[in-house]
Formats: structure tokens, C-alpha cells, sequence
């Protein structure tokens, strides 16, 4: 496209070659040589504490005590992960977590799916407005909803049982608004029509052709979502108990007590919890990224 | 649902299966009154299923969102203990002026303050700044905006937890850094700044990444011929920038900054487990305690309910006037344009 046009619109200007080259700024220019220093010093800042807390772990108290800090692995690293998967009941706590994620994913993304559906594609009284309730709600943090939640909680003798967790996190007015956004351009209205004039109903067209269709999306979603869920720890942490059932980030976090912590340990404890992830986006990076930058573009 | 009742429904046109209804005088055959029930069940179901699907959302929210947010504002007008948290009597004001009275409610208010313009404001230029470059044509283009995300899937807990160790006071990586070029060790826990600039820092590693890439799918959702006259005009690419790129980013901008706001203002982990003896205080003399931290001592250590249902309300109030101010400030700035 760009240069299409470079070549007829500015023949006579003088150097021809800063011309195209200027014409081509904005997202076609190659990065110059201290673009890449400035995204390798970002690369570095944004792996350096993680490599570091698996250093961390494979140390014991004694070296972490010492000047210059470490730099390289040392021999204990199996050990304190060992200790750590046992001391901090973190199998439970895997279990626990995966449960909440995964159930929680796997809802808002049916909920959000067929809301959005509704939001992107169907005609309705109300709809502008049930829309701008939906986007006013992902501006209330949940946070301030924790007082009653917890009463709501210790009254139906609920503490330390995941369903605790697990329901108030449900909501997810940014799965509807995302999945909406999804919709509108990745399903064309005829085939809707098309599906009702053969006399199809609501259920079979959001079977057969919406689900299809949000297929990417919708896993985009699940994996944020249950990146989300996972990494929860407000919430969970004032309603699951670390000897009871506790996720992954209430566990963690209550490795670091007593009056000589084993810093190794907590890291070990800190790099096991995070591990899962890391995987999940070494894996699905790209999609991950497309994703969040699909949602964004309207936001 | 229970709300499908076929009673309130009027005919609607569209029916595309609707047959052309028998006349009146002559008896509707069994397959007619069989397609005739069908074409009333099909319209019912255009007519009500959009309710069906957008209900379960709302009623989720309503129970786990609005309801609980209206009750903090009841209970907020109340003595209640954690204890015993269905015991409430009736005090009034009385929550919000013991708060208003605390000093360390006000410290706590300062501390967001700070820490959430000193995490936001660099995070949001950083972001700015790498999405920029992001956004030339690079080799591993892809491998990068991953690498970026990486904070982002790493928890609060895991990563505060490594910070403690980075920031520590003795043998920490960044004052070992410091000292290598010859500067003095900086108390990361106990001093005011260095403790809220540590804590900024956590929440500076994990989201940059993930707002530059929501400032990169702005970028890439510029019109190009933009630059292009742009350059034309001979504008450099530093003016190229500053008058095309950073004009038309504008609502992301605006929307980032919200984002940001919101989530500083609820900023709890991080100054928690930040915390060398993970207490609520926020350090030693509350030099970095939130208001979420606030919040959660009143609750929960000193077992407050009601008092920390005064907090909340008042962060909630915080938030709505934070909301009015972006909301007049964006439509000035699209007046102007």
C-alpha cells in the first residue's frame, strides 16, 4: 500500500530514498538498533525477578544472607520445592485452585457468550441501556462488596469451602463487553437470519452457529479469566484458611511467617505457584496477546 | 425463564415460518394448528430470549455485585463485629466521623494517593513508550509481546514476595547495585519514599506490559494515510508522535488512566506481603499503608465490620468522584477536538 503510493504522489522531491522511508513511518518502519536495546532492558526487567526467584529458591538462608547476592542456581532447588509442595499443603492447594479457576472460566465464558451474543446481535427494549449498566459495573471495583460477601459467608457456614470463592467471582461484566465486542464483526447477521427463516430457535442458533463462531474468543476469555481467578488473592485469602482448603496465592503468601522465614522456601513456594501459568502462556502467548489486544482496540 | 408468557405478546411481522393464518369460517386443520402453535412458541422465544441470555449476568451481579455494595453502605451505619456479623445496631454517623477522625485513615488516604501516582504515572509512559516501539516492524515481534505479559501472569503474591527479597535492606540485589556505583543502602521497609517507590514497583512490573499492549492495538487501528500526510508535511517522526499518534490514542489513554486509578485504589496485596512482618499496618509507622490495608485492619484485625464498611463506602464515594472529574475532563478534551 505505502508504496503504491510513494512512487507516483512525490517523484520530483529531493532524496528519494528519505522520502519513502519517511512516508513509511507509523507501524511499517523497521525498529532502528536502539529499539531493539530498549526491548532487550525491558525483556531482561520483565524475566529478571522470575529467573531470580528460581535462584532464590535453589539457595538456602545462609547465602541469601550474603554480599554479593547470588547469580547463578545452586544445588538445592529440587529440595526446596519439595519442602515447599509439603509445607505449604500446596498439592491441596493446586487441586483447590484448578477447581476454582477452571469452573469459574468455564461459566463466565458460556455466560458471557450467550450475554454478549444478545448484546451484539439481537434486538431488545433496553438494550443501549443493560449495556451501559454492563460497562458502569467494570468501573465498581469488587472489593468494596467484601464485608457483606463475608458476612453472607459466615452466615452460611461457608469458610474454607470453595463455593466461597468460587460464586463471587462470576461476575464479569468485562467477559460480556469482550465477548460483544467479539461478536459484532465475527458473525454476520445473514447467517442469523438465515438459521431463523429456516425456523430455528434461540437455543440452536446460539448451539450451532454462535458458539462456532466465539470459538476464539471465547478461549481467549477462558484463559484470562482463569489467569484471573488464579491469581486471586484478596478474597480468597479472608475466606479460605492456609491449613484448610486454601488456593495456591493464600498458601503462598502464608509461607513467608514466623521469625526466621526460609527465604528459599518461600521462593521455591512463589515459583511453584506461578509455574502453572508461565506454562499457560509460554504455550498460548500469542493467542493470549491477540486476545487482550482484540478487547482493547474498542475499549 | 418465568417471565415467557405468551399472553403479553403482540404479533410480530417478521415471522418468517409463519404460515398465512386459515381463514376464520373454515376449520384449521390438526398440521395448521400444529405450525400455527409453533409460529406463536417461535415468536415468543425472538421476543424473550434476549432477556433469557443477558439475566443470568445480572443476576449474578445483582447478587454478588450490587447488593453487597448497597448493604456496605447499610452496614456502614452500624456497630458490627466480626465476631458476630449479624448483630448490627443502629450508631448513625458515628463509623465515619471515628474514621474521620483517625489520623491513620488520613495517612492511609495520602499513602494511595502517593503510591498511586507513583505506580501509574511512570507504568503509563513506560507502557506509551514500549508500545511505540513495539510498534515498528521487528524481528520476534511476537516474542517480545510475550515476554512483556510474563509479570502480568505472575501473581500478586509471587511477585511481591520476590520484591521483598530484591528490596532487602542488607543483602538485597538493588542496594548491592547501588553500592557497586557507589551509593549508600537505602532502608526499602523502613523509610517513607524508598518503601512507597518499592512498593510502586511491583505494580509497575506486572501491568506495563499489559497496558502497552493495549496502547499497541491502539496504535495499529491508526488510519496510516494519517502519517502519511503527516510526513508530507515534513513533520519528523518526534512530531509525528506527539500530533498523530498521541491525539488519536486519546480514549485509550483516558481508559488506561481509569483502569489504573481504580486499581491503585484498591491496592492491597502488594504493600501487605510487602510488609516484612505481612501485617495490615502497612510497615512499622504505617509508611505505606493503603486504604485497602486500612481497611482490612479495621475489619479484620481490629474486628470492625462496620467501621471498615464506613472505608469502603468512602473509597466507593472516592471512586464516583474520580468518575465525574474523567468523565468532564473527556468530554472537554472532545469539545476542543
Amino acid at each position: 500500500m505505502t508504496t503504491t503510493l510513494t512512487k507516483p504522489t512525490a517523484p520530483e522531491e529531493a532524496p528519494p530514498k528519505r522520502r519513502a522511508k519517511a512516508l513509511r513511518a507509523g507501524g511499517q518502519l523497521h525498529a532502528g538498533p536502539i529499539a531493539y536495546v530498549i526491548l532487550a532492558l525491558f525483556t531482561i526487567g520483565s524475566l529478571f525477578p522470575l529467573v531470580w526467584t528460581a535462584i532464590a529458591a535453589s539457595r538456602d538462608n545462609n547465602r541469601l544472607a550474603q554480599t554479593p547476592p547470588p547469580f547463578w542456581f545452586g544445588g538445592n532447588l529440587l529440595d526446596k520445592l519439595e519442602l515447599a509442595w509439603t509445607d505449604a499443603n500446596l498439592g491441596e492447594a493446586f487441586f483447590n485452585t484448578t477447581l476454582v479457576a477452571g469452573i469459574s472460566a468455564i461459566t463466565i465464558v458460556f455466560l458471557s457468550t450467550i450475554a454478549g451474543f444478545a448484546f451484539a446481535k439481537l434486538r431488545f427494549k433496553g438494550r443501549g441501556a443493560l449495556m451501559l449498566i454492563v460497562i458502569g459495573t467494570m468501573m465498581v471495583p469488587p472489593q468494596l462488596s467484601i464485608i457483606p460477601l463475608y458476612m453472607m459467608v459466615a452466615e452460611l457456614g461457608w469458610t474454607d469451602q470453595l463455593q466461597a470463592v468460587i460464586l463471587p467471582s462470576l461476575v464479569s461484566a468485562f467477559g460480556v463487553f469482550f465477548m460483544r465486542q467479539y461478536l459484532i464483526q465475527a458473525l454476520p447477521d445473514e447467517i442469523i437470519e438465515a438459521a431463523r427463516v429456516d425456523g430455528a430457535s434461540s437455543w440452536r442458533v446460539i448451539w450451532h452457529i454462535v458458539f462456532p463462531a466465539a470459538r476464539p474468543a471465547m478461549a481467549v476469555l477462558g484463559m484470562l479469566m482463569f489467569v484471573q481467578t488464579w491469581n486471586d488473592f484478596l478474597w480468597p485469602f479472608l475466606v479460605l484458611t492456609q491449613t484448610g482448603s486454601p488456593t495456591v496465592q493464600v498458601a503462598v503468601a502464608g509461607l513467608g511467617r514466623g521469625y526466621t522465614p526460609d527465604q528459599a522456601l518461600i521462593m521455591a513456594g512463589a515459583l511453584l505457584g506461578t509455574l502453572p501459568l508461565l506454562l499457560v502462556f509460554a504455550l498460548f502467548g500469542k493467542q493470549i496477546v491477540g486476545g487482550i489486544m482484540q478487547g482493547a482496540v474498542k475499549g | 425463564m418465568a417471565t415467557r408468557h405468551d399472553t403479553a405478546v403482540p404479533p410480530t411481522k417478521e415471522g418468517g415460518t409463519a404460515p398465512g393464518r386459515a381463514p376464520a369460517d373454515v376449520p384449521p386443520s390438526e398440521a395448521a394448528k400444529r405450525r400455527d402453535r409453533l409460529s406463536r412458541r417461535w415468536q415468543r422465544d425472538v421476543r424473550w430470549s434476549p432477556y433469557a441470555f443477558v439475566s443470568p449476568f445480572f443476576l449474578l451481579f445483582v447478587a454478588f455485585g450490587l447488593f453487597p455494595l448497597i448493604y456496605t453502605g447499610w452496614a456502614s451505619l452500624h456497630t458490627v463485629e466480626l465476631t458476630a456479623p449479624t448483630d448490627m445496631d443502629w450508631v448513625g454517623l458515628r463509623n465515619y466521623t471515628r474514621i474521620f477522625d483517625d489520623e491513620f485513615f488520613w495517612n492511609a488516604a495520602q499513602n494511595t494517593l502517593t503510591i498511586g501516582i507513583i505506580s501509574t504515572v511512570p507504568q503509563l509512559v513506560m507502557a506509551l513508550g514500549l508500545a511505540h516501539i513495539l510498534n515498528y516492524k521487528l524481528r520476534g515481534s511476537t516474542f517480545y509481546r510475550v515476554v512483556m505479559l510474563a509479570p502480568y501472569a505472575t501473581s500478586i503474591a509471587a511477585a511481591s514476595l520476590v520484591f521483598v527479597l530484591l528490596f532487602g535492606r542488607d543483602y538485597g540485589m538493588i542496594n548491592w547495585g547501588l553500592g557497586m556505583v557507589g551509593f549508600d543502602h537505602v532502608d526499602w521497609q523502613l523509610d517513607k519514599w524508598p518503601s512507597q517507590f518499592a512498593v510502586s514497583t511491583i505494580v509497575i512490573w506486572r501491568w506495563t506490559g499489559y497496558n502497552a499492549l493495549i496502547y499497541l492495538a491502539a496504535m495499529q487501528a491508526i488510519p496510516q494515510d494519517l502519517y502519511e500526510s503527516a510526513a508530507l508535511d515534513g513533520a519528523s517522526r518526534w512530531r509525528q508522535f506527539i500530533h498523530v499518534t498521541l491525539p488519536s490514542l486519546r480514549p485509550t489513554i483516558l481508559f488506561t488512566v481509569v483502569v489504573s486509578t481504580i486499581g491503585a485504589s484498591q491496592l492491597f496485596g502488594e504493600p501487605l506481603l510487602f510488609d516484612e512482618n505481612k501485617g495490615a499496618s502497612g510497615g512499622a509507622e504505617h509508611q505505606f499503608q493503603t486504604l485497602g490495608l486500612y481497611l482490612y485492619e479495621q475489619g479484620w484485625i481490629n474486628q470492625h465490620l462496620g467501621r471498615a464498611s464506613a472505608i469502603a463506602w468512602t473509597m466507593f464515594l472516592i471512586l464516583i468522584v474520580i468518575g465525574v472529574i474523567n468523565y468532564v475532563i473527556s468530554r472537554r478534551l472532545r469539545a476542543s477536538s
